[in-house]
């Protein structure tokens, strides 16, 4: 295993920081989660600690970003989001140069249950104009997403992390391409389109699908906004059946964007893995994918029977 | 109605139950929980009127954790007030629980609000109190926010309606137990001056001892004398009261395992003792 994204994301930032004279980073009571803490232990002058009040941390962020700062504000992907009309307006409509980040993402966080876990942050983020919304499936593409989001790119953008670690997925020669899924395997009979923690187990899945005569491309989806949309409509051509993977609600995140994508451009048959209309709950992370399909073999079941159908 | 002896002895019994549960689920927050548990004990075994046979009595007293991560505190008293066996409370956090790891009324129909996600639950308790004005009853409703979750905004939206609507009937307690998550409110943000802070909001005011039963319920009794303002008890409290080694922010969110779980009890066990004796 690999590190968390949440970790990369710190340790990238503090690393990022010292050339980088430009940025400034916000959190709220979980510097020692979301992995802010080690930029805060370094560069204390351009840290900000807001306490428990993340509607304020959005709209001084807002405020400091368009004086010309580049800023990181981290949470909880779920209590960051939550305070959406900040987002929508200070932030979003405000132009400002803000980095969202929302770590604990997913049913995978495991025990604390339901109200910590970004299970809707995508729906939210993803609807908003002009917002660009990011998902890195491994410590590395997390490391040159934080690089990109610090010195190249403008405005606002929501970055989604893991609790969890995650499986070590590209090395030290990955070159990061905004905008543009990653094809990690390739096959004719299904394409399996995944974001986040889970990329690991859909590869897997799809490894593991060979044995049954199933053929699959596995694409790494970093970029949920822009999706890309010529890599969607070309494999959907190719091969006309679909799948998502995301530990998110099927509605409103990767599954809904491919979704889009696919009627407006190249109709395929469809199948979205992640929580079907559920409220998250407790239990171990290994478990709670067991139970809501999110293993790998939960995913190499659903899409051996969304194949042979 | 208990005697500050009967309410030590069972707030000891309490504490023993949350340790175990923390320690066997393997996550959770001892710190908050035992800071908050000797006002839970006040209220669930002096105070409150409540029916754990009737749990959906219409008469009840409300009660709202909106501090939710403290909720193993709140489980072991609703198991040990009769609502539920307490067998149950071992699965705390685990697959198909009741004990979700933040309150979850859904699972456990005897919680009053779903919360975790801090700063709302005195908003949902306002509203709970405005139902009872509503309906002319005279049930009331507490409730228990932290110091670090004073920091939220709504917090202080709900500070400015409840003295609007005269909400007597809303009995609410700041555990005072000087820790968050990155460090004491003193450092991450502070929050003083905080009693003049909720008078200045025109509420009933009290500053005590939170672990004093005597002082717990003399300030409930003093809230039944005063009219038509909500009342603020801050209750200075100790983060990981009752456990030597479970002090401070370091305890906040972190499960004790098997060795410190068997310490805290032993610990636990002859304090018990001591008050028996
Ligand atoms: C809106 C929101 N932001 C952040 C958190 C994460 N969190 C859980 S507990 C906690 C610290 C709470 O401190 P306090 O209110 O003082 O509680 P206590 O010390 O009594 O446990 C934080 C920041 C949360 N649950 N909800």
């Amino acid at each position: 295993m690999g590190k968390a994204t949440r970790v990369a994301f710190g340790e990238a930032l503090a690393r990022i920081g010292e050339k980088n004279k430009n940025i400034v980073v916000f959190d709220a009571d979980l510097s020692v989660s979301t992995m802010s803490k080690y930029f805060a232990e370094k560069f204390p002058e351009r840290f900000f600690e807001m306490g428990i009040a993340e509607a304020n941390m959005i709209g001084t962020g807002a405020g400091i970003a368009l004086q010309g700062k580049t800023a990181f504000i981290c949470s909880f992907g779920t209590f960051l989001t939550g305070r959406f009309d900040q987002i929508k307006v200070s932030l979003n409509y405000g132009r400002a140069n803000v980095k969202i980040v929302g770590t604990h993402s997913g049913i995978a966080i495991g025990d604390d249950g339901y109200s910590q876990m970004g299970l809707e942050d995508l729906a939210l983020m993803r609807v908003l104009p002009k917002m660009t919304v990011l998902q890195p499936a491994d410590a590395i593409e997390t490391e040159c997403i934080v690089d990109f989001l610090a010195n190249k790119h403008e405005g606002p953008a929501y970055l989604r992390l893991t609790r969890q670690n995650t499986e070590d997925l590209f090395n030290a020669s990955y070159h990061y391409n905004f905008g543009k899924g990653v094809i990690l395997r390739e096959g004719k009979d299904v394409a399996v389109f995944a974001s986040g923690g889970v990329v690991a187990n859909a590869l897997h899945a799809a490894e593991a699908l060979i044995k049954d005569g199933i053929s699959a491309t596995v694409v790494n989806i970093h970029t949920i906004k822009p999706i890309d949309v010529e890599i969607i409509t070309r494999l959907s051509k190719e091969t006309q059946k679909i799948v998502t993977v995301e530990d998110h609600q099927i509605v409103g995140g990767l599954g809904s964007a491919v979704a889009e994508t696919l009627s407006d451009n190249a109709p395929a048959k469809l199948l979205r893995i992640g929580i079907r209309d559920q409220y998250g709950e407790s239990g171990t992370p290994d478990e709670l994918y067991e139970k809501h399909g999110l293993s790998t073999p939960g995913i190499a079941r659903q899409i051996r029977e969304f194949v042979s159908h | 109605m208990a005697t500050t002896k009967e309410l030590a002895r069972i707030a000891n019994k309490l504490r023993i139950d949350l340790v175990k549960m923390i320690g066997a689920a393997g996550s959770g927050h001892p710190g908050g929980s035992l800071s908050a548990i000797d006002i839970i004990t006040t209220l669930f075994f002096h105070e409150m009127n409540h029916r754990p046979k009737e749990p959906k009595w219409p008469e009840r007293d409300r009660f709202v954790l909106s501090k939710g991560h403290a909720c193993p505190a709140l489980y072991a008293a609703l198991a040990h007030a009769g609502y539920f066996d307490k067998s149950i409370l071992k699965t705390l956090r685990k697959l198909e629980s009741p004990l979700q790891g933040h309150p979850d009324p859904g699972k456990l129909p005897y919680l009053e609000a779903a919360t975790g996600s801090l700063g709302q639950g005195l908003s949902v308790a306002q509203g709970i109190a405005l139902a009872a004005k509503v309906d002319k009853k005279s049930w009331r409703c507490f409730c228990i926010i932290g110091d670090g979750e004073t920091q939220e905004g709504q917090i202080w939206e709900a500070a400015m309606s409840a003295p609007k609507f005269k909400l007597d009937n809303l009995i609410v307690f700041t555990d005072y137990n000087h820790g968050q998550i990155d460090g004491s409110p003193e450092d991450v943000m502070p929050i003083e001056p905080i009693a003049d802070k909720w008078r200045a909001f025109n509420w009933h005011v009290q500053s005590i001892d939170g672990h004093s039963f005597e002082s717990i319920m003399e300030a409930i009794n003093n809230t039944k004398r005063v009219k038509d303002k909500p009342h603020m008890i801050i209750a200075n409290t100790e983060k990981g009261h009752g456990v030597s080694f479970m002090k401070g922010v370091n305890w906040h969110g972190k499960a004790p395992n098997k060795e410190q779980t068997e310490k805290a009890i032993k610990e636990l066990e002859e304090m018990g003792r001591n008050l028996d004796g």
